[in-house]
């Protein structure tokens, strides 16, 4: 689809006297190469060899299982509040809402680690809110597989929300004004007509979030540490191996690699070709 | 014209209502009032406040003050998806991702409506605008003309009260805008109550209304029926429209003295502030100051611009008066007009027309 806009680009002849800087150059391919060779040391020093029994331990199997599961309800739980947080923020006007904003964009910059502790302070068996679910109905949440859900969805959300919001205010607010004069109440506009419209910002927000929730390590392992078949993600398990098994940890990060490249090349082809 | 005339004024039917609408600096403030099966046309220059009017009446946007009754009930409090009101956008805004029958299916939907039996209406609709074949388009895959007629379809399928339209015909090019233009009319004419249309097309306004009301600033500055205004414009804008020059001075019988300076001789016997008006085509133009005319209201002029207008060109003049007068190519060229060039505009009594301000 982009190669018919695409090749006009390429064919366009460039004027004289146009060329690069090389005060530009040089930092550019600096840069480049910084970010390509490590991509490529992996590949490199890949145990390729021993990569189909690497592959099917059932350790790895394990982890990827509970990466996967943990990424994809995070990225559903995201969905389901932070949709609606977004078209708060996009649709409504209320006191404080460049505030609430700029709150819900915060663990976008806040390490990882930080939002483990304070996942810990807030649902640990003593935090603020976990004490009473430990007492009222025996819910424990850290270091437990639902914990890691939790942290990742932490992580997760706010690159959903920001996405959704975007697409929000991209969106023209008049189709929820023409569904409303045909009787639609502000619910009814928003699932029946701006909903549809903005299912590809949405679906964007939310690759973006189970990317980034299957990455998630800081967070994770503090708030629900690190245990195999019930917290230990793919990201844990690979730093793991690294210590006594330096081949399975690259054989896992390959797995991780090949996950993330599918889902730019998804991304790609679907949703950045504005960008 | 309502078909009912005499029962407007205390009758509970139809719209009575008188917008007040604060935005900023610009104030809306416009009274309204029309009879079941009454077409009304919002008239005026871009930014007069029309389409705010529009959305006051739909709800969209909250009235500051006044009152708006439709069929005897105060709509004032009654919130926008409540209001028995359709709305035909100016862009349309057809649901990109629903059927042209599920688009108009949905207003039956919202309203109450199973899935089937909106569909069967939706259908129905479809079928009266003669798009029976296009129900399983998506608007992207309609033209001009059939979006409107879908929109228009989607709109009148809540059967509502008050049917607003805005800019209907706007987005379309001109020779679709021809037919559409008759279809509305007709379907218009079929509405069995009330429809107030914006446009700042005085050809539309003319053709699809009975009556209309010109708003400039916020305000209304002329109403009566279309062949009354087009005859008596009250303002440069509304004589700009239907092409006519327009002075306001001081009659003394046959001959009025304008604001502008010169004095116009008419067939009418007035006195007191009035207007004058002529067409552009009354206007003779000469190279030289012409010695046998008849005219006795000729004025020395300079030519301010030229452009085409249809087969013929419109002069502007400025100079002994301010006026537009047109001219075919051949006279054009045989006059040598050019901007700059001094010319002679002779109109005759005959073709002036004066009316009290």
């Amino acid at each position: 689809m982009t190669t018919g806009r695409e090749a006009p680009r390429k064919a366009r002849p460039r004027a004289p006297g146009r060329g690069v800087p090389l005060a530009l150059l040089a930092p550019a391919l600096l840069g480049l190469a910084f970010l390509l060779v490590p991509l490529l040391a992996l590949l490199l020093r890949a145990p390729w060899r021993d990569l189909p029994e690497q592959l099917t331990s059932p350790e790895v199997w394990e982890a990827l299982r509970l990466s996967l599961l943990c990424a994809t309800t995070a990225t559903a739980l995201s969905l389901v509040v932070g949709v609606p947080l977004a078209w708060l923020l996009a649709r409504t006007d209320f006191p404080g809402r460049g505030l609430v904003r700029a709150l819900v964009t915060l663990p976008l910059v806040l390490p990882p680690v930080v939002g483990g502790v304070a996942l810990l302070l807030a649902l640990g068996r003593n935090g603020v809110v976990g004490q009473w679910l430990d007492a009222w109905f025996g819910i424990t949440l850290p270091f437990t597989t639902t914990g890691v859900v939790l942290a990742e969805t932490f992580v997760a959300m706010p690159f959903l929300v920001i996405s959704v919001e975007g697409t929000l205010r991209a969106a023209d607010p008049r189709y929820e004004e023409a569904a409303t004069t045909l009787g639609a109440s502000r619910f009814t506009a928003f699932r029946r007509v701006t909903l549809p419209l903005i299912a590809p910002g949405i679906a964007a927000g939310a690759v973006l979030a189970w990317a980034r929730a299957l990455g998630e390590f800081g967070a994770t392992i503090t708030f629900a540490g690190n245990f195999p078949g019930r917290t230990q993600t793919m990201p844990l398990a690979v730093y793991l191996a690294l210590q006594n098994d330096p081949a399975a940890a690259i054989a896992l990060s390959l797995v991780l690699l090949a996950v993330s490249i599918a889902v730019l090349a998804g991304l790609r082809d679907r949703w950045m070709r504005t960008a | 014209m309502p078909k009912n005339p005499g029962t407007v004024p205390d009758a509970a039917e139809g719209l009575d209502a008188h917008l007040v609408v604060d935005r900023g600096s610009f104030r809306l403030d416009v009274a309204l009032t029309a009879a079941p099966g009454d077409v009304v046309a919002l008239l005026g220059p871009n930014g007069a406040g029309k389409t705010t009017a529009l959305r006051a009446l739909a709800g969209l946007a909250p009235l500051g003050a006044g009152h708006l009754r439709l069929d005897g009930v105060d709509l004032r409090r009654t919130p926008p998806e409540s209001r028995p009101v359709g709305v035909v956008f100016q862009d349309y805004l057809l649901f990109p991702h629903l059927t042209a029958l599920d688009n108009v299916a949905f207003g039956p939907r919202c309203r109450g409506a199973g899935k089937t039996e909106a569909r069967a209406q939706a259908a129905e609709w479809l079928d009266r605008m003669g798009l029976a074949g296009h129900a399983g388009a998506k608007p992207r895959r309609l033209s001009g003309g059939q979006a409107q007629r879908v929109a228009l379809a989607r709109a009148l399928a809540t059967r509502p009260r008050l049917l607003l339209l805005d800019e209907p015909l706007a987005a379309l090019d001109a020779r679709t805008r021809l037919e559409v233009r008759a279809q509305l009319r007709r379907h218009l004419a079929a509405f069995e109550a009330v429809a107030v249309l914006v446009t700042h097309d005085p050809l539309d306004a003319m053709v699809l209304a009975d009556r209309l009301v010109v708003v400039e600033q916020g305000r209304i500055v002329q109403e009566g029926a279309p062949s009354d205004i087009a005859r008596h414009p009250r303002t440069e804008y509304i004589a700009q429209l239907v092409g006519l020059n327009l002075y306001r001075g001081q009659a003394d019988g046959h001959t009025v003295l304008l604001d502008a300076g010169p004095a116009v001789s008419t067939t009418e016997d007035l006195s007191g502030p009035a207007f004058v008006a002529f067409p552009p085509g009354a206007v003779t133009l000469y190279r030289d100051r012409p010695t046998g005319s008849s005219a006795r209201n000729l004025w020395r002029c300079e030519v301010a611009g030229l452009e085409t207008h249809g087969d013929q060109i419109r002069a502007e003049l400025t100079g002994g008066l301010a006026l537009a007068a047109d001219l075919t190519t051949v006279a054009a060229a045989e006059l040598d007009l050019r901007p700059g060039a001094t010319v002679w505009a002779a109109v005759k009594a005959t073709q002036t027309h004066a009316y009290p301000a």
